[in-house]
């Protein structure tokens, strides 16, 4: 036990760890935020078919030498705005868009990687994240954009929420819906790509899902259903942080058990109840 | 009496199909309309159209309103039938008053004030802090009710509001839209049970793809639309 606590107690000395669970922590409050209206919306998977976008948009910034942030977040907004809109105009339903940019997406990377090799082992910690190479730079762009994220998601939340419970009424009473989906696409594609580097892109969805599905549970309310998950997020990538340093595991894996652990406690007692 | 809705020559079309065909009436201030028709006559529709969900139409309607705020829409039923979805009763009704506001969209302690009064006045009071999947279906319709009605609205357009209910509850929701109707809130109903509403209404607009009738319920009974239609005259 002792032994544990001096492993806590070193790692909370690292550099690394602490940017770790500083930007981790502000991209889990982003993806709670985020995560109840796609989720309530039906678009969670909105989230995993960006984050295969952001695969291709990164293997491009590493082929170009440039930062897989400034590069990735642009492409993919756009990527999301040609899911809205192929869902709008060519009549596909909302998964088969994401289908299909986030397949095509995942065939640009794997190409481009085959092509330029010499980066695959960059690539491999965006896949699956690797907290030892967030930057000083990650760290600032990461603040700035979190904050932007909550602090839009809060100025909107009145909007967003009569959307998300009806659409139609919400139009009625002057609303714009389709604007109001924009705005959480875009505000997803950032958190997105922010996660990338914590978790991977693999596994950032499961940050925008598992806490918010996981408070789905227990909640009554809305607010408690974003407050909740934020807390069920933020601890998990507290402690899945410290356990991964403990045990010398991957972090996005830790983090993403945990919250896995969380939902299935929930929702055992949401069951019983 | 004032006219308040005024929709001249409408038309309507999905595709080829000629849905609404030269609709011409009036709605005067305080009038108890219900809608009625067979299915796939264009009821919802209309309303739609008039509730400005529909734009492709052609011909002219006019509603002497002041704004937005003036309409109340209820739905068909309740949106969700998740049972895990988080809204309380509060957080839904207090979305009527959305429309009201400019700018920054954040609730007041007054708008708090109001959603308790309108639950207190359709006997929900006591509901606002549960969860709205947990209530009854008649309960629902009511916060549905609470919604359209919290930002005073001068109409209260309802599609088939009762659908879902037992007679019952379907009874006491008509009782409580009269209440609504007596302190002058013109109510436009669709329903597809005639019965049901003849007694609260005081115009009956019969729909079948045209205007097949638009006046008070007494008229519609004696009418030969009536007979045409239902193939006999409703006895006193």
């Amino acid at each position: 036990m002792e032994n544990v606590i001096s492993l806590i107690l070193e790692a909370l000395q690292s550099d690394f760890i602490l940017r770790a669970i500083l930007v981790g922590s502000l991209i889990a409050i982003s993806c709670s935020f985020l995560g109840i209206f796609l989720v309530l919306k039906k678009y969670s998977m909105i989230g995993d078919g960006l984050a295969h976008v952001s695969f291709a948009t990164i293997a491009i910034a590493l082929l170009l030498n440039k930062s897989p942030l400034v590069v990735s977040i642009p492409l993919v907004i756009l990527s999301s705005f040609l899911i809205l809109k192929l869902n709008e105009k060519a009549g596909l339903h909302g998964d088969a868009a994401i289908a299909l940019i986030s397949s095509f997406a995942v065939a640009v990377g794997v190409l481009i990687t085959s092509v330029a090799k010499g980066f695959n082992i960059d690539l491999f910690s965006y896949l699956f994240g690797s907290i030892l190479v967030i930057s000083k730079l990650d760290v600032l762009l990461s603040i700035i954009l979190s904050t932007v994220v909550i602090f839009i998601t809060l100025f909107f939340y009145n909007n967003l929420f009569a959307i998300t419970y009806d659409e139609e009424f919400a139009t009625v009473i002057g609303l714009n819906p389709k604007s109001m989906n924009y705005l959480i696409t875009i505000l997803t594609s950032i958190t997105v790509v922010l996660g990338i580097r914590v978790v991977g892109t693999m596994l950032i969805s499961s940050m925008i899902i598992f806490p918010t599905v996981t408070a789905l549970q227990i909640s009554k309310g809305f607010k408690d259903t974003i407050l909740i998950a934020s807390l069920i997020s933020v601890a998990s990538v507290i402690i899945g942080t410290l356990l991964s340093y403990i045990l010398n595991f991957p972090t996005g894996a830790v983090i993403v058990i945990i919250n896995a652990i969380c939902f299935v406690i929930l929702f055992s007692i949401n069951k019983f109840n | 009496m004032n006219n308040i809705i005024t929709v001249d020559n409408l038309n309507f079309k999905y595709g080829r199909n000629e849905v609404l065909k030269n609709i011409s009436f009036e709605v005067e201030e305080g009038d108890y309309v219900g809608i009625v028709g067979p299915n796939g006559s264009g009821k919802t529709t209309l309303i739609k159209i008039l509730l400005g969900l529909i734009n492709s139409y052609e011909g002219q309607i006019h509603q002497n309103i002041a704004d937005r705020n003036s309409i109340g829409y209820v739905p068909q039923k309740g949106v969700t039938n998740d049972r895990l979805f988080p809204a309380t009763v509060k957080e839904i009704v207090i979305t009527g008053l959305l429309s009201k506001k400019r700018g920054t969209k954040f609730y007041s302690k007054e708008d708090y004030n109001r959603v308790d009064t309108i639950l207190n006045k359709l006997k929900i009071g006591d509901l606002k802090d549960k969860k709205i999947g947990n209530l009854s279906g008649g309960q629902q319709q009511r916060v549905l009710l609470a919604r359209a009605m919290v930002s005073s609205p001068s109409i209260l357009i309802l599609d088939e509001p009762t659908s879902a209910l037992d007679p019952e509850i379907r009874e006491e929701f008509y009782k409580l839209l009269k209440e609504l109707n007596k302190e002058n809130v013109t109510i436009i109903l669709v329903s597809h049970d005639i019965l049901s509403i003849e007694k609260y209404i005081s115009k009956i607009l019969y729909l079948d793809k045209k205007l097949v009738f638009y006046g008070s319920y007494e008229d519609f009974r004696h009418s030969k639309e009536m007979v045409k239609y239902f193939g006999f005259i409703i006895k006193d």
